[in-house]
Order: C-alpha cells, then sequence, then structure tokens
C-alpha cells in the first residue's frame, strides 16, 4: 500500500500579487488609511497581507480557526509563500522554528489549551533568537475546561522570553501584528512576539478598522541583519552550534547558558524604544491626573473606558492606564502614571489575576491596589461591576 | 555554500583552529567521500564525550563521511546521545525540544527551498530511537504523510542512553532495563514497516556491523530526499554501556543481530530506483 503523495506547494509557482515594498515607518506610521468594517480574525488576515510572510502553518482550535483560514486564502491568492496544515501545535510551533532557522518571516497563531499544547518550544524561539510573531485568540483553558474568552494563557507565557502585546481591538490587533514585526527584527531585539487578543469578543465581532492600502508590504525579511545566522549552510559552519550549549556538567558551560539568557532579557529591554515608537508606548493614559485609576489591558480596557464614563456622569473621575506590552512590562510608566493614585483598580478576565501581580510588584504603597472584579469561564465583564467595586472602596471610605 | 564562505582571510590565518585549517585544506565538501576513504580526508565529525565503544557515535562517522554534499547539508537532532557528536561536527546542527526534529525540519527544508531555489539544501534528521518511536513517533509519521523531502535516521541503541539506560519503544521484549524493571513488555515498534505504508519512498534497515551499507544507505537517502520524497534509514547502534557488553564487543553485537532481527533490507519504490539508477548509483 502506498498513500498519495501531496503535491507540495513549495516550488513558489504561484505568482504573487503586485505590492509595493514600504518600510514599516511608512506602512505603520505614514500611509494614509481608509476605513473597514471588519472582524479581528479578518484583522489578522489583513495584517499578513501586507507583512510579507514567507511561510505560515496552520492548526485548528476555536476561536483561532478563522484567522488562519483565512491566511490560506492569502496563500492560494500568492501572498504567503508556503502555508500547510501540521498535526498540532507542538508540531506547528517546532515547524516554524525550523522555517525561522531557514532565514524567513513566519506567521502562526493559536489559543488556549493549543498554546500549552506547544508550550515547550515558545522558549525555544527566544533561546534561538527568532523574530517569529504568533497570534494568541486567548480562550479558557481545561481548568475547568472551556472554549470561552479568557486570557489566563498569557499568565502561563510571561517568562518564556517572548515580547507580549495585548491588544484591545481588531484594531489593536491588525496594527501590533505588523508593530510585531518591525519590533522583533530589529538586530538590536531580533526576539519572538505574541501579539494576544481575547478570543471571540475581538475575533468574531465587526467593528471600524483603519487600514493602509493593501497594495503595500513589509520589505522582505533578512537574515543579514540578524544577530545570528541563518541555517542554510551559507556561512562557515565549523565547530559552531547557533544555539547555545546545552549544559555539560562545566563552569564555562553554565556561564554561557547565563550569559545567552541574559541577552535574551537584554534584547527584550532594548525593545521599549522601538514598542515607543511603532505602538505609541507600552501604555495609554486617559485622565492622567485622575485619583482613581484602572489598570487594565485587552478589553478589560474597553469595559473600564465604559465604566468609567457611568462614573463621569455621577461625578467621579476615574483615569484609565492601558497596558499595551506586557513584556517588556511598563514598571516604569505605571509607577509615574499611579504617583497621584490613591485607588488603582485591575479588572481582568481571567482567575488568577496575573496583571494585578504584576502592578502591584511594580508599585510602592501597593495596597492601593484592588485586585479585580475578575471574570472567567466565558462570562462578559459588565461595566457595572467596575463600577460597583469602585463605589464599594469609596462608600467604605466616607 | 561556496568555497569562498569558508577560505580564511590570509591576515587570519594564524589564529584559526588546525582542524579549521585542515578542514579547508583537505575536508570532505565538494568531493563525495564515502566510508572507504575514511583516513584519507579531515573529516567533518570532531572529537567527542561518547562513551567509549559506542555504536551511535560509530553510526554517526559513517553517516557523516558518506554525505553527497555536506557543504549544502543542515542536521536536525534531537536531545539524547547523537547530540554530543553532531553538536560537535562541521555543519549546521540545531537541537532543540525532545521529539521535535520531523517537524523542525520540515519548517527548514520548505524555507530553504523557497530562499534557496535551484539549490540542493539537504536536511538530514539525525536523532535516536526514543526520538523516533517514542515522543517523536506523531510528528516522525505526519512529516512522511505530507511528503517531506527531508532524510530520517534512527539510530536505534534500544534504549535512553542519555538519560541513563531507561527502556525505548525500539527496545527487545524481555529486556530488563531502568522502568522496565521486570523486562520490556511488548516488542520492537514496527518503525521501520510503518514507514513503508506512511509515504516514505526509500528505506533501508542496516547496522553498524556493515558501514559500507550503511553510508551507502545514508548518502541514497539523502539523495532520493532531494527530489522524490521522504527516506527513512534505521542503523542499529548498539550501547556498550547499558547493555552491559565489553566496549569492543560493539561490531559483533551489531553482527549476531544482523544474523536475527537486524537483517538488512532496503526498501526503493520504482521512482526512487529510477531516481538512483539515474545517477548512477549501484545498488546493493
Amino acid at each position: 500500500m502506498t498513500s498519495d503523495m501531496v503535491n507540495i506547494n513549495t516550488d513558489n509557482t504561484i505568482s504573487a500579487p503586485s505590492q509595493r515594498t514600504v518600510s514599516a515607518d511608512e506602512l505603520l506610521l505614514r500611509a494614509p488609511r481608509a476605513r473597514a468594517f471588519i472582524t479581528g480574525s479578518e484583522a489578522v488576515s489583513e495584517a499578513v497581507k501586507r507583512a510579507n510572510i514567507d511561510m505560515s502553518i496552520a492548526y485548528p482550535i476555536t476561536p483561532q480557526s478563522e484567522s488562519m483560514h483565512l491566511i490560506g486564502d492569502l496563500y492560494a491568492q500568492g501572498y504567503v509563500r508556503d502555508y500547510y496544515r501540521a498535526e498540532n501545535e507542538f508540531a506547528v510551533m517546532a515547524a516554524v522554528h525550523g522555517a525561522a532557522l531557514g532565514g524567513g518571516r513566519v506567521f502562526t497563531a493559536t489559543s488556549g489549551p493549543g498554546t500549552l499544547r506547544a508550550m515547550e518550544m515558545f522558549p525555544v524561539w527566544a533561546g534561538s533568537r527568532q523574530p517569529i510573531v504568533c497570534a494568541f485568540m486567548c480562550r479558557g483553558v481545561a481548568l475547568p475546561p472551556s472554549i470561552q474568552p479568557e486570557n489566563i494563557e498569557m499568565a502561563f507565557l510571561l517568562d518564556t522570553g517572548m515580547l507580549m502585546f495585548h491588544a484591545e481591538n481588531a484594531q489593536d490587533f491588525f496594527d501590533m501584528i505588523l508593530a510585531g514585526y518591525a519590533i522583533a527584527e530589529q538586530p538590536e531585539v531580533h526576539l519572538p512576539v505574541g501579539v494576544f487578543a481575547d478570543g471571540f469578543f475581538v475575533t468574531h465581532t465587526r467593528e471600524v478598522v483603519m487600514l493602509p492600502p493593501d497594495d503595500v508590504k513589509l520589505p522582505a525579511y533578512s537574515p543579514d541583519i540578524a544577530p545570528i545566522q541563518p541555517f542554510d549552510m551559507e556561512h562557515p559552519p565549523v565547530r559552531q552550534t547557533r544555539d547555545p550549549l546545552m549544559n555539560k556538567s562545566n563552569f564555562t558551560s553554565y556561564a554561557a547558558s547565563a550569559s545567552w539568557h541574559q541577552e535574551i532579557l537584554a534584547a527584550a529591554e532594548r525593545a521599549r524604544k522601538h514598542i515607543n515608537k511603532y505602538m505609541g508606548g507600552l501604555i495609554e493614559i486617559s485622565n492622567p491626573n485622575a485619583e482613581i485609576m484602572i489598570i487594565a489591558s485587552g478589553t478589560a480596557a474597553s469595559q473600564s473606558r465604559e465604566a468609567i464614563r457611568i462614573l463621569e456622569r455621577e461625578g467621579i473621575t476615574v483615569g484609565l492606564i492601558k497596558v499595551k506590552s506586557v513584556r517588556p512590562f511598563p514598571t516604569r510608566e505605571i509607577i509615574m502614571a499611579t504617583e497621584m493614585a490613591k485607588l488603582i483598580v485591575v479588572p481582568e478576565f481571567n482567575a488568577g489575576g496575573w496583571l494585578a501581580r504584576e502592578v502591584k510588584a511594580s508599585l510602592n504603597n501597593n495596597d492601593r491596589v484592588l485586585a479585580g472584579p475578575r471574570v472567567f469561564g466565558g462570562m462578559a465583564m459588565p461595566s457595572e461591576v467596575i463600577v460597583d467595586e469602585i463605589k464599594k472602596v469609596i462608600n467604605n471610605k466616607c | 555554500m561556496s568555497i569562498n564562505a569558508i577560505t580564511p582571510t590570509k591576515e587570519f590565518l594564524d589564529i584559526l583552529t588546525p582542524e579549521y585549517k585542515a578542514l579547508h585544506a583537505n575536508g570532505p565538501y565538494w568531493k563525495q567521500t564515502s566510508v572507504d576513504d575514511l583516513g584519507t580526508f579531515k573529516e567533518i565529525t570532531e572529537p567527542h564525550p561518547h562513551c567509549a565503544g559506542c555504536g551511535v557515535a560509530l553510526g554517526i562517522r559513517l553517516g557523516l563521511a558518506s554525505l553527497p554534499s555536506p557543504e549544502d547539508t543542515i542536521v536536525i537532532g534531537t536531545p539524547g546521545c547523537a547530540y554530543f557528536a553532531l553538536s560537535q561536527s562541521n555543519l549546521n546542527y540545531s537541537c532543540t525540544a525532545f521529539g521535535n526534529q520531523n517537524s523542525v525540519a520540515s519548517g527548514l527544508k520548505r524555507m530553504l527551498t523557497l530562499r534557496h531555489p535551484g539549490k540542493n539544501k539537504d536536511v538530514l534528521v539525525m536523532v535516536g530511537d526514543g526520538g523516533v518511536a517514542d515522543i517523536g513517533l506523531d510528528y516522525t509519521l505526519h512529516s512522511w504523510f505530507r511528503g517531506e523531502k527531508i532524510a530520517t535516521v534512527m539510530l536505534d541503541n534500544e534504549v535512553y542512553g542519555n538519560t541513563g539506560g531507561q527502556e525505548s519503544g525500539m527496545t527487545v521484549k524481555g529486556r530488563v532495563l531502568n522502568m522496565a524493571p521486570m523486562g520490556k513488555k511488548f516488542g520492537k515498534i514496527p518503525v521501520f514497516e510503518m514507514a513503508k505504508t506512511a509515504g516514505i519512498v526509500y528505506a533501508v534497515r542496516v547496522t553498524v556491523a556493515s558501514p559500507k551499507k550503511l553510508g551507502a544507505a545514508i548518502r541514497r537517502a539523502v539523495l532520493v530526499a532531494r527530489e522524490i520524497g521522504p527516506t527513512y534509514v534505521q542503523a542499529y547502534t548498539p550501547c556498550p554501556t547499558n547493555m552491559k557488553f565489553q566496549t569492543n564487543k560493539t561490531i559483533e553485537t551489531a553482527k549476531e543481530a544482523e544474523k536475527s532481527y537486524y537483517q538488512y533490507e532496503e526498501y526503493v519504490t520504482e521512482a526512487a530506483g529510477e531516481y538512483l539508477r539515474g545517477l548512477g548509483e549501484n545498488m546493493c
């Protein structure tokens, strides 16, 4: 018995649509934008369409699947040069690692349990200094089982070495994926980027997104500017593995591993100025002088804006610090933005409260921090819940 | 890779290692070396910390001496004993998470095909039996089902050697090892037979007791993977340390296996055979 051989489309026979190459600065910061009424999944596809991707590898999981279907369509149209469905998420993340070793630009996406199944590969990406961009359409994991929106998976990824950006809406999702490549591929950064959005709320709803024209794309990735060389046997291969030494039992080996790891952490620090440039900062602040500040990321920031409007009508002024970059974490920015704050509220879409932990660890006088409210298991976060939490504190103090 | 890539600048010649200079002057790049030529050229395998009598180290040495284009070969590994020699060979070698090798190789091969059209960039997976048959079986089989153009070599020492001698899926039935205190309860996983139904177009089962056959198998597996489809070599590389035989009995042990359960077999599909004959490869 022989299986039918699949014709692998790696010969680049599909003619690529005509797109003009423009710089990341032009595409992200200067190109005119037009309104589109699209879902978050479609926003991902619109970003990939303009990102000059060599290869994308897919595996289905709710609520990520639709975006990777659309990227399959982009492959069929010639916007992405190679694409296939792999056998599971660990295989996907291993294969994009292999593709990145080959010196090209890659994209993939996953959700919740897929993130956990693939977990072992994320530190490998950072350890290999690969500028892979991966979208995470966050959902519950089996704690207990849930396919619904929830972003507990972000907690698990905080120390994998990847940069982590949290999109509030489809606009952020589009912008952060493209900015992700611009930031990840800086020679002094060259680290993976995870772009996170709360599943369903962002992926499956339609909103106005301002898009640059689709006849422009990022310049092709060049491994020549990378701090490490690609695995293509075009360079002297003598006695070198590009990856750090696997620990052998000697001090030289420990020191090599530790200094390599320190360099990964330092590279993430060096990303800050590029995040400021391409994403307008690690945080965004509204009502900076308010004595009550909400710190939120993702869709919790949207719900917080509505809560702030409700409280404003009652004469209570509340500010918002929207955290866009979770790694690197905006420690200094949050310290400065909360100098006047007497109450800091951190609403989250997960039971663990990872953002509240990060905030508390960043601040002096962290008894100002109200670590909640939190919703999970798929529940929405009514703005009234945030309002009630804030009022409870105000009333107790009176 | 062009010869310019490894030609040293005159001014730096004196600070380069003797190994580098020897490799440049008399290495296997751009030659078609074989096992017969061992001892006449600078090998891409360097000194390594494998145990005395290690079958895996021998398998790697024979395999790397037989590559049709070492100057354009990238080896993907997985944690295990094979890491020790491969990580110190003069090739691009990557080894990350355990079992992921055929997925990494799939992505790498496709990307190299995109980035270097018209060039042969050979992607060779060279890993142990645990990596293929246990933790990486899923990814190995799926790369074969997909028809990925990569060569996979299992260095089968029938044990997890690097972690201290545990039973693997390729251990023979009844063998007492760590994690099999009463003896293994089932036989070797029939990966060689599975390969034939999973889309492999060329496969060889061989042992280190037949070095020429092993070298030829790896050479042909790499050649066929360039044009026809996925290939597989399963090489018995006995482990004196964990199987508790004397370090000078490795070949003898492999020879004994050849007489019973590890007989030489070459599986060649029509397309692979036609391709090899076209290249002037004489079949065993």
